[in-house]
């Protein structure tokens, strides 16, 4: 097997070699402690500093607003516990919806149990959050709504305007979005976004390093540390900073934001030529998500009468790499909790196939996933006692 | 291809024995459901007590096809008798193992035997 086509953007992207050239250096030559008050100290300070401008820059915030963390996983959990935990005496309820990433929802479960109330949202057959819903689960003790801006397994993009208009206008909550999905690829400028208190992002996901992700605070927002020890990040995350990667993240961030508008187009476009092609040439799919109101490089299709784990490992053993939100492929006996709340049944779940596309995606690459799923969904279904077709 | 499942596993997924609905099969048994995500249909050929043919039709993940696979090949040439005492562990054996939270896709196959012949043993009882 010799050709190998990535197809699974959305759970991590290459690191792009701007970013390690940047970052080379403090791995070796440059690496004091940014809290070290010598020179060695004041080198790699002086590192971090620049890159927290430049993040800040490109999400129109301040530097000061940004908070760099270890990733999307905590900067959701910093979010989530960090605003429940300063501003409990305000209020106990938390609004949500059922389509988050597992970083806010179990986060959201664990504050339950500590007597938190927590309002699950429902979504439209497409994904998008239930605007009514949400106007009506305010309430006077909401202390926080988080809601992400675009979903990591359907792809579906939110209305975080409209949604940030609904939240200020009837309620003194913040408004947290996981943008880890979104940022990089969509524009997610918080001097537009003006009623977004807080926002998760994460290296990794627009061609830097894993390891480092930021959380932007807006000024005024009262947040509580969850990790506790040094002052560092003005005593809202301990712990001595990861500086290679923080440079790293803001390299990766500056060029994703010059490519933004030019690559969106260009993968829009490989990604509907996708899902034409599926959706004529093989029967009984469906598309998950909205067709249009989606990120740019994602496709996630459901087959009727197989099973996901055995789809994307066949498809893996063809070359292509893409992935599933059947139970099979987690430990639970539960499809994706994201494919049931758009309605989907437990079987239809069961045989879902996600393809993310990225920068080095080819129409090619494209048209050579069209006919390897063709063959292996065919083959699949030839086996399966529930397709009556043969 | 990938470290979860053994070379076995991979081989029987891959190329699996046996793929499909049976004609003249005497006896089919078909367990689990689509909830779960694991439906095992077995069809068997049985003549003079002894198990002369299986073949089975499967929904369900990497180790739920590999099971079946494995299962019809460890069946075929078993009394009646001997399929009943057919049990998981032989299917786990062959496969050179399965993933604790696969074991569950061996079990299917056991059941899947002992519905089939039941299924026959009811029928053969209206016969006589």
């Amino acid at each position: 097997m010799n050709r190998r086509i990535y197809l699974d953007h959305a759970a991590t992207t290459y690191l792009r070699q701007e970013a390690l050239d940047a970052m080379v250096p403090y791995f070796g030559g440059i690496y004091g402690n940014p809290s070290s008050i010598h020179t060695f100290g004041f080198e790699a300070r002086r590192a971090l500093q620049a890159a927290r401008a430049q993040i800040a820059e490109v999400l129109g915030a301040k530097p000061e607003e940004i908070l760099f963390t270890s990733g999307g996983t905590e900067s959701d959990n910093l979010a989530v516990r960090g605003v429940a935990q300063a501003n409990k005496r305000k209020g106990r309820h938390i609004i949500t919806s059922q389509i988050e990433h597992p970083a806010v929802l179990k986060t959201c479960q664990t504050l339950e149990k500590e007597g938190f109330d927590v309002t699950y949202l429902p979504v439209d057959q497409d994904g998008i959050v239930d605007l009514d819903a949400l106007k009506n689960a305010l309430r006077d003790d909401t202390i926080l709504v988080s809601i992400m801006a675009a979903n990591n397994e359907i792809g579906t993009i939110q209305p975080i305007e409209e949604i940030g208009r609904i939240i200020k206008g009837n309620s003194k909550a913040y408004f947290h979005v996981d943008a880890v999905q979104a940022v990089g690829v969509t524009d997610m400028s918080l001097d537009r976004l003006t009623d977004v208190d807080l926002m998760s992002f994460s290296a990794h996901k627009f061609y830097g390093p894993s390891g480092i992700g930021g959380l932007f605070v807006r000024k005024g927002t009262r947040l509580s540390a969850i990790i506790t020890g040094g002052s560092q990040e003005k005593g809202k995350r301990a712990g001595t900073e990861n500086v290679a990667g923080a440079v790293g993240m803001a390299e990766a961030l500056w060029l994703a934001a010059q490519e933004r508008e030019e690559e969106a187009a260009r993968l829009v476009k490989l990604r509907d030529h996708l899902i034409e092609r599926i959706l004529r040439e093989i029967p009984d799919s469906r598309l998950n998500g909205h067709r249009q109101k989606r990120l740019p490089g994602n496709a996630n299709f459901s087959f009727d009468y197989i099973e996901g784990e055995s789809l994307v490992m066949r498809m893996s053993a063809l070359g292509i790499a893409g992935s599933t939100g059947s139970a099979c492929s987690s430990a639970s006996l539960d499809p994706s909790h994201v494919l049931l709340a758009i309605g989907l049944k437990h079987e239809t779940a069961h045989g879902s196939y996600r393809v993310t596309l990225g920068k080095a995606t080819t129409r090619q690459d494209i048209d050579d996933t069209v006919e390897a799923l063709k063959s292996v969904v065919k083959d699949l279904r030839d086996m399966s006692p529930l397709c009556q077709k043969g | 291809m990938t470290a979860m499942y053994s070379e076995k596993v991979i081989d029987h997924f891959s190329n699996p024995h046996n793929v499909g609905e049976m004609e003249g099969a005497n006896a089919v048994g078909e367990v689990g459901n689509a909830r779960c995500g694991d439906i095992m249909r077995m069809y068997l050929k049985i003549e003079d007590d002894v198990i002369k043919d299986a073949s089975f039709k499967t929904f369900g993940c990497c180790a739920a096809i590999a099971s079946s696979s494995v299962t019809t090949d460890l069946i075929k040439g078993m009394t009646v008798d001997e399929a009943l005492k057919f049990k998981n562990a032989a299917v786990v054996d062959a496969l050179d193992g399965l993933p604790p939270a696969k074991i569950h896709c061996s079990v299917l196959a056991e059941e899947a035997i002992k519905q089939a012949i039941d299924n026959y043993k009811k029928g053969q009882e209206k016969v006589q």
